[in-house]
C-alpha cells in the first residue's frame, strides 16, 4: 500500500506547521479560506495519526516508524523520530484536541484569523515533534518553540491580565527547561550521544543520577504542573483564550507527563527510587490540597485550572507509585497497573479538561464573564448544553463509564499495594472531586434564571453541539471499554518498568 | 432458551438503557407519549424477562450462571471484566426491580401528566433501572461499583429534578456528596480486594477467602488488623452511604424534594437496598469478621430506632415514610450484622413492595391535593380516595408487621435473628429492634390517620376539586397491594427451610441463627400463632392504639404531650442535629480549609514569597550589585587588588597546613 512508506512521523510534524506558513500567506482578508484550510489541515493531520494507530504494532518492543539521519553531524545531533506505546496515545490526543480547537475558534476569533491559526498549527507540529523525537536536542529544541507560539496566543488573543501571565508562564517554564539543557549536555559528555535510548542505558552513580532527576524535574514538574510550582497555570488558564486553555490542559501539561516517563525515569532509575517517597506525598498533596484550593475559587477558569493539577496529582501519582511497589515488595507485580493507570488519567484528562474548557468558552462567549457569580440557571435557557456540561462535570468527578474513572481506579488500585494511607488520601479525590466540580454546576448551572442575561442565552449551535458530541463520544466510549488504549501501551509500558525497576549503578 | 441465554441477560439489562435514551435524547422527537411508550415498554420487556429468567433458575433449578460480557481492560496481568453472575440472589433482585420500577413508570403518567420535564424524568427513571440492573447482575467489583455510582448519579438527577427549586438542587448535591463519602470507603475495599486476590471477580474472591482469614495488615504503626476485618469495614461504609445508615443517613429525607416517583424508586426497591444487596452478596468475606458483624449490629439498631423517633414528629407525609424507610433499613442492616443474610433480603423485597406503595398512596394523595404535602392540611380523605385509602392501609398493615402481611414474616425473622444472635451487640440490637416495632406501628398510623381520617383540615379549593386518582395511578397500587399482602407467606417457608438462596449467601455455622428459627419452625399457620406469644404482637398492635388514642380519639393529646417533653421534642424537630452539625463543620469547615490553602498557601506563600518573592529579590539583588558597576577604573582597579589579596591568603592558609 502507498501508506506504508510514508514518513508519518515528518508528516505529523511538518504538514500542520507549513500549513500554519501557509495560512500566513493566504493572510486576514480571507478569513473564511482560512479557517476552512485550517480545519482541512488538522483534520489531515488527525487522519495521519490514524493512519500510524492503524498501522501500529501492539506487539513490537521498542521504537516504531524510526525515521533517522544526522542534522548537525560535529555533535552527533540527529533528526531521529519514532514512536511507541506511550507516545502513540498522546499524538492521538493532540491531532484530536487541534481538530477541536480550530473549530471552537471559528466564529468566536475575528482579529488576526490566520496568525491564530498559524499559531496554533504551528503548536501542533512541535507538539507532535516533542512526542516523537527521540534525539534529547531535537526534543528540547521542540520543547522550547513550543513556548513561542503559545506565548503569543495567550499574549495577543488572551484576556485583561495577559502580559502578567504570559510572563509568568514563559518564565517558569523556560527557567524550568534551562535545567533540563544543563543534565542532557552533562549527559552527552557521560555517554557521548544525544541519542535518548542511549542515554536510557548509561550507567550513572547515585549523586550524578539525582542532580539529573533534580534537573528534569524541574522542567517536568512545572510543566505538569506539580504542587508548589503550579501557580502559573491558574494565572495562565484565566488570560488564555478558550483555544489556548484547551491545548494548554489537555497536551501541553501532559508533556511534562511524558517527559518524567521519556527522561527521569529511564535515565535516572535509582535516583527516582530514591525520590519516590518525595513524588507520592509531593502528588498527594496536589490531590488533596489542590482540590481545596478548587472548591473556593469564584473563577470558573481556575476552578477547571485548579482540578486539572489535582488530577495532575494522578498521573505523577501513577509514575512514582512502581517505585514503591518495587521497594515494598521486591517485585513488579501490580507496577504496570499504577503507570497505565497514569497514562489513562493523562489521556482522559485531555478530553475532560478540554470539554469543561470548551463549555466555560461557550459561556464567555455569550455573557463575558467568567465568574460563578454572574450565571446561575444557565439549565433554563441552554439545557442541551447543561446536558453536555452535566456528563463532563461527572467525567471530571471520575464516576465510572466515563473516562475520568479508569486512571483514577487504577492508580488508586495499585497505589493500596504500596500503602493504605495513599491509598486513602488518593480516595479523597472521590469526595473533593464532586464537591469542586458539582458545587460549581449547581451555582452555574441550576436553578432560577438570575437575571435576565441568562435567561435570554441562545443554546448551543449545531457547530457548538458537535464539538461537544465528539467529545462526549470520546469520554463515554474510553469509559466504557478502555482497552483499546490499554493494548497499545502494554509492552512499552511492561518494558519500561523492567527497565526502571533495574538499577543502573556502576 | 438456553442457548439464548446470555443475549436474555444482556436484554434485561440494555432495553431500559435504551428506552433511557431514546426518551433522553430523541424526546423532543418522539413526543410526551413516545416517551412513556419506549420507556415502558423497555423496562416491561426486562420485567417479564426476569420473570423468565426467575422461572429458570428457582422453579427450574437451572444452574448459577457466570459469565463475562467483554473484557473492559487489562492490565498489569489482571483482567478487568464485565460480566453477569445470575443466581437466586441476583435473580430475585432483578424481578423486584424490575417489577417495581415498572409499576412506577406507568404510576408516573399520571404522576408527571403536567410537567415540562417529562420525557426527561422517563429516561432518568429507565436509566436508573439500567443502572440497578448492572449492580445486582454483576459478577465483578468493578461492575459493582459502576452500578453502585450509576444509581448514586441518576438519583442526582433525579433529585434535582425540579431544578428550581433551591432545596432540590442542595438536596442533590447533598445525596452525591454523602454517597461519595461511602463510595471512597467502598473504593477502598475493593483496592484491598485487589491487592489480596489479585481478582475483582466475586468467586474467585470467595474461593480464596480462606487464604486469607488469618492474613493482618498495619494501618497505624503497631497495630496489625485482620484483612478481612479491613476489607469489610470498608465495604460496610459503602454500604452505610447507600443504604442510609447512620451517620450516612443525612442525605436520605432530604432526597424528597423530587417527585414522587422516585422516591419510591429510590427509596423502596432500588438504590437504597444496594448496600443491603451488597452485604449479602459478600456474605462470604462478612463472615469472617466478627468485628464487622458486630459493629453492623451497633450501626443498624441505632437507624433502626432513632430515625424512627424522627418519623413521629415529621408533619410532611413524604418524610414519614423516608424516616421509615430509613428505620426499616436499620433492621435489614441488623439481620446483615446478626448473620441472617436471607432475613434481610426477605425484608428487602417485602419492604420493596409495601413501601413502594406507601411512596406512591402518599404520592397520589399529594397530587390530589395539588402539591400539598402537609398532613395537618389533610385528614378525612378515605370519603374521597378510597382505593387509595385502602391500598395504604394495606401498606401500613405491612409495614407494622401484622400477622400474616409480607412484612410480619420478614420482620418477626430478623427479632427472632437477632434474639438467636450470640455476638455481644445482639443484645442491644434485640431491644432496640423491639423497641423499633411500636415506634414504627405509632408514626405509621400517626399518618394514617392525619391524612386519611379525623377532621378535614384542607383548603376549600383542594376539597371542591378531591376524587380519586386516575386509573394510571391506582392500578400500580392495586397491583402492587397484592404482594405486599401475600408475598411473606409464599416466600417465609422456602427462606427458611428450602434453602432459597443456594450457594448465593454464605453462612459460617456458629453465625447461622435462620438455622436455630428453622428447627424450630412448624409451618406457616403456628408461625403466625406462635407470634402471639412473643412481644412484637403485641408492641405493634399498641403502638396502633397510641395512634388512634392520639389522632382520633384525643386530637388535643400530641400537642400536651409536645409541651410536656419540648426538650425531647426540638431535639426531635432538630434530627438530632446532623444537619447542622455537617453544615458548620463539613461543609464550613471543608470551605474554610479551602480559602485558607487558597488565600495564605498559594497567594500568600507561593506566589508571594516563592515567586514574586524571588522576583523581587532579583531585582533587590540586582539593584545591589548594579553599584559596583560604577564604571570608574579605580574602583575595578582597587576590587582587583582585594581579590588578589584575598586569593593569595586563601593560597597561604592553604599551603600552611
Amino acid at each position: 500500500m502507498f501508506l506504508d512508506n510514508l514518513p508519518i512521523l515528518s508528516m505529523l510534524i511538518w504538514v500542520p506547521i507549513l500549513g500554519g506558513i501557509w495560512t500566513l500567506i493566504i493572510g486576514d482578508q480571507q478569513e473564511r479560506i482560512v479557517r476552512h484550510f485550517s480545519f482541512f489541515i488538522t483534520v489531515v493531520t488527525f487522519l495521519l495519526s490514524a493512519v500510524l494507530y492503524y498501522q501500529f504494532d501492539n506487539s513490537f518492543v521498542g521504537m516504531q516508524f524510526i525515521e533517522e539521519f544526522y542534522w548537525i553531524e560535529a555533535f552527533g545531533i540527529k533528526y531521529h523520530l519514532g514512536v511507541d506505546g506511550i507516545a502513540l496515545p498522546l499524538i492521538m490526543l493532540t491531532t484530536f484536541t487541534t481538530v477541536l480547537v480550530v473549530l471552537a475558534a471559528w466564529e468566536v476569533i475575528d482579529e488576526n484569523i490566520s496568525y491564530y491559526m498559524c499559531a496554533f498549527l504551528v503548536l501542533t507540529g512541535l507538539m507532535n515533534g516533542v512526542f516523537v523525537a527521540l534525539d534529547s536536542i531535537l526534543f528540547y529544541v521542540f520543547w522550547e518553540s513550543m513556548l513561542i507560539p503559545m506565548f503569543l496566543i495567550i499574549g495577543i488573543w488572551g484576556g485583561a491580565n495577559r502580559v502578567y501571565a504570559t510572563i509568568k508562564f514563559f518564565l517558569y517554564t523556560f527557567l524550568g527547561s534551562v535545567f533540563m539543557l544543563v543534565a542532557l549536555l552533562y549527559l552527552y559528555s557521560v555517554a557521548g550521544s544525544f541519542n535518548i535510548q542511549a542515554l536510557h542505558e548509561v550507567p550513572l552513580e547515585l549523586t550524578a543520577q539525582k542532580l539529573i532527576f533534580i534537573a528534569f524535574f524541574l522542567a517536568f514538574a512545572v510543566k505538569i504542573p506539580m504542587w508548589p510550582v503550579h501557580t502559573w497555570l491558574p494565572d495562565a488558564h484565566v488570560e488564555a483564550p478558550t483555544g489556548g486553555s484547551v491545548i494548554l490542559a489537555a497536551i501541553m501539561l501532559k508533556m511534562g507527563g511524558y517527559g518524567f516517563l521519556r527522561f527521569s525515569l529511564p535515565i535516572a532509575p535509582d535516583a527516582s527510587l530514591f525520590f519516590a517517597n518525595t513524588m507520592i506525598i509531593l502528588s498527594l498533596i496536589a490531590i488533596v490540597y489542590i482540590g481545596f484550593v478548587a472548591l473556593v475559587q469564584e473563577d470558573m477558569k481556575k476552578l477547571i485550572a485548579y482540578s486539572s493539577i489535582s488530577h495532575m496529582g494522578f498521573v505523577t501519582l501513577g509514575f512514582f507509585i512502581p517505585f514503591g511497589i518495587f521497594a515494598a515488595t521486591n517485585s513488579t507485580a501490580g507496577a504496570v497497573m499504577g503507570m497505565e493507570g497514569a497514562m489513562m488519567q493523562m489521556i482522559s484528562h485531555g478530553f475532560i479538561s478540554a470539554a469543561l474548557f470548551l463549555c466555560v468558552g461557550v459561556m464567555y462567549e455569550r455573557l463575558h464573564s467568567r465568574m460563578i457569580k454572574d450565571y446561575g440557571g444557565v439549565v433554563n435557557s441552554m439545557p442541551c448544553f447543561a446536558a453536555f456540561m452535566m456528563l463532563f462535570a461527572m467525567a471530571n468527578s471520575g464516576l465510572p463509564g466515563t473516562s475520568g474513572f479508569v486512571g483514577e481506579f487504577l492508580v488508586i488500585l495499585s497505589s493500596f499495594k504500596v500503602s493504605f494511607w495513599i491509598a486513602f488520601t488518593a480516595a479523597l479525590t472521590l469526595i473533593l472531586g464532586a464537591a469542586y466540580t458539582l458545587w460549581m454546576y449547581k451555582r452555574v448551572i441550576f436553578g432560577e434564571a438570575i437575571r435576565e442575561e441568562v435567561s435570554d442565552l441562545k443554546d448551543i449551535d449545531a457547530r457548538e453541539g458537535f464539538i461537544l458530541f465528539l467529545l462526549a463520544s470520546v469520554v463515554l466510549l474510553f469509559g466504557v471499554w478502555p482497552a483499546p488504549i490499554f493494548d497499545v501501551m502494554h509492552v512499552s509500558i511492561q518494558q519500561l518498568i523492567e527497565h526502571i525497576s533495574q538499577t543502573k549503578l556502576l | 432458551m438456553i442457548n439464548h441465554i446470555e443475549t436474555i441477560y444482556l436484554t434485561i439489562v440494555l432495553a431500559p438503557l435504551v428506552g433511557a435514551l431514546l426518551a433522553g435524547l430523541l424526546g423532543n422527537a418522539i413526543g410526551r407519549a413516545g416517551a412513556h411508550w419506549v420507556t415502558i415498554i423497555g423496562v416491561g420487556i426486562s420485567t417479564i424477562l426476569s420473570m423468565l429468567v426467575y422461572k429458570h433458575h428457582i422453579i427450574d433449578g437451572a444452574p448459577d450462571y457466570n459469565q463475562a460480557v467483554y473484557t473492559w481492560l487489562s492490565s498489569g496481568g489482571i483482567d478487568f471484566q464485565i460480566g453477569f453472575l445470575i443466581d437466586p440472589l441476583s435473580v430475585t433482585m432483578m424481578v423486584v426491580v424490575s417489577f417495581v420500577s415498572w409499576m412506577i413508570h406507568i404510576y408516573t403518567i399520571g404522576y408527571m401528566r403536567d410537567d415540562p420535564g417529562y420525557q426527561r424524568f422517563f429516561s432518568y427513571i429507565s436509566l436508573f433501572t439500567f443502572a440497578m440492573l448492572m449492580l445486582v447482575m454483576a459478577n465483578n467489583f468493578l461492575q459493582l461499583f459502576f452500578g453502585w455510582e450509576a444509581v448514586g448519579l441518576v438519583s442526582y438527577l433525579l433529585i434535582g429534578f425540579w431544578f428550581k427549586k433551591e432545596s432540590a438542587i442542595f438536596a442533590n448535591l447533598k445525596a452525591f456528596l454523602v454517597n461519595r463519602v461511602g463510595d471512597f470507603g467502598f473504593l477502598l475495599g475493593i483496592a484491598a480486594i485487589l491487592m489480596y486476590f489479585n481478582s475483582l471477580d466475586y468467586v474467585e474472591v470467595f474461593n480464596n477467602v480462606e487464604q486469607h482469614k488469618d492474613t493482618t495488615i498495619t494501618i497505624l504503626s503497631g497495630q496489625s488488623w485482620s484483612v478481612m476485618t479491613v476489607i469489610c469495614l470498608s465495604l460496610f461504609i459503602g454500604a452505610m452511604g447507600k443504604s442510609a445508615q447512620v451517620p450516612l443517613h443525612v442525605w436520605l429525607p432530604d432526597s424528597m424534594e423530587g417527585p414522587t416517583p422516585i422516591s419510591a424508586l429510590i427509596h423502596a426497591a432500588t438504590m437504597v437496598t444496594a448496600g443491603i444487596f451488597m452485604v449479602s452478596r459478600m456474605s462470604p468475606l462478612f463472615e469472617l469478621s466478627v468485628t464487622t458483624l458486630n459493629l453492623i449490629l451497633v450501626v443498624g439498631s441505632i437507624t433502626a430506632l432513632f430515625m424512627g423517633f424522627l418519623g413521629l414528629v415529621q408533619n410532611d407525609i413524604k418524610r414519614v415514610i423516608a424516616y421509615s424507610t430509613l428505620s426499616q433499613l436499620g433492621y435489614m442492616t441488623v439481620a446483615l450484622g446478626a448473620s441472617a443474610y436471607a432475613a434481610a433480603m426477605f425484608h428487602l423485597f417485602t419492604h420493596a413492595f409495601f413501601k413502594a406503595l406507601l411512596f406512591l398512596a402518599a404520592g397520589a394523595v399529594i397530587i390530589m391535593m395539588h402539591h400539598e404535602q402537609d398532613m395537618r392540611k389533610m385528614g378525612g380523605l378515605f370519603k374521597y380516595m378510597p382505593i387509595t385509602c385502602l391500598t395504604c392501609f394495606i401498606g401500613s398493615l405491612a409495614l407494622i408487621g401484622f400477622p400474616g402481611t409480607s412484612g410480619f414474616f420478614s420482620k418477626d425473622l430478623i427479632i427472632e435473628a437477632v434474639h438467636h444472635s450470640s455476638l455481644p451487640a445482639s443484645d442491644f440490637a434485640y431491644y432496640a429492634v423491639l423497641l423499633g416495632v411500636f415506634i414504627t406501628a405509632l408514626y405509621t398510623f400517626r399518618l394514617f390517620f392525619m391524612t386519611f381520617f379525623g377532621k378535614e383540615n384542607m383548603t376549600r379549593e383542594v376539597w371542591e376539586k378531591l376524587h380519586e386518582a386516575p386509573a394510571v395511578v391506582t392500578a400500580p397500587l392495586l397491583v402492587l397491594a397484592v404482594p405486599s399482602l401475600l408475598l411473606g407467606l409464599f416466600l417465609i417457608e422456602p427462606l427458611l427451610l428450602g434453602d432459597y438462596f443456594g450457594s448465593a449467601i454464605y453462612v459460617s455455622g456458629e453465625h447461622n441463627v435462620l438455622s436455630k428459627i428453622a428447627a424450630e419452625y412448624q409451618g406457616i399457620v403456628s408461625f403466625i400463632t406462635h407470634a402471639f406469644l412473643y412481644p412484637p404482637v403485641y408492641l405493634a398492635f399498641s403502638g396502633l392504639f397510641v395512634a388512634w388514642l392520639c389522632y382520633i380519639k384525643y386530637p388535643s393529646l400530641p400537642g400536651k404531650l409536645v409541651n410536656r417533653i419540648g426538650f425531647i421534642h426540638k431535639v426531635l424537630v432538630n434530627k438530632y442535629g446532623f444537619d447542622d452539625f455537617n453544615q458548620i463543620v463539613f461543609a464550613g469547615g471543608v470551605r474554610k480549609i479551602g480559602y485558607f490553602l487558597s488565600e495564605f498557601g498559594d497567594l500568600k506563600m507561593i506566589d508571594g514569597v516563592l515567586v514574586n518573592g524571588s522576583a523581587r529579590s532579583i531585582r533587590i539583588f540586582s539593584n545591589m550589585i548594579r553599584h559596583i558597576q560604577s564604571g570608574y577604573l579605580y574602583h575595578y582597579a582597587f576590587a582587583i587588588i582585594i581579590g588578589l589579596l584575598l586569593l593569595l591568603a586563601i593560597f597561604v592558609h592553604r599551603v600552611g597546613y
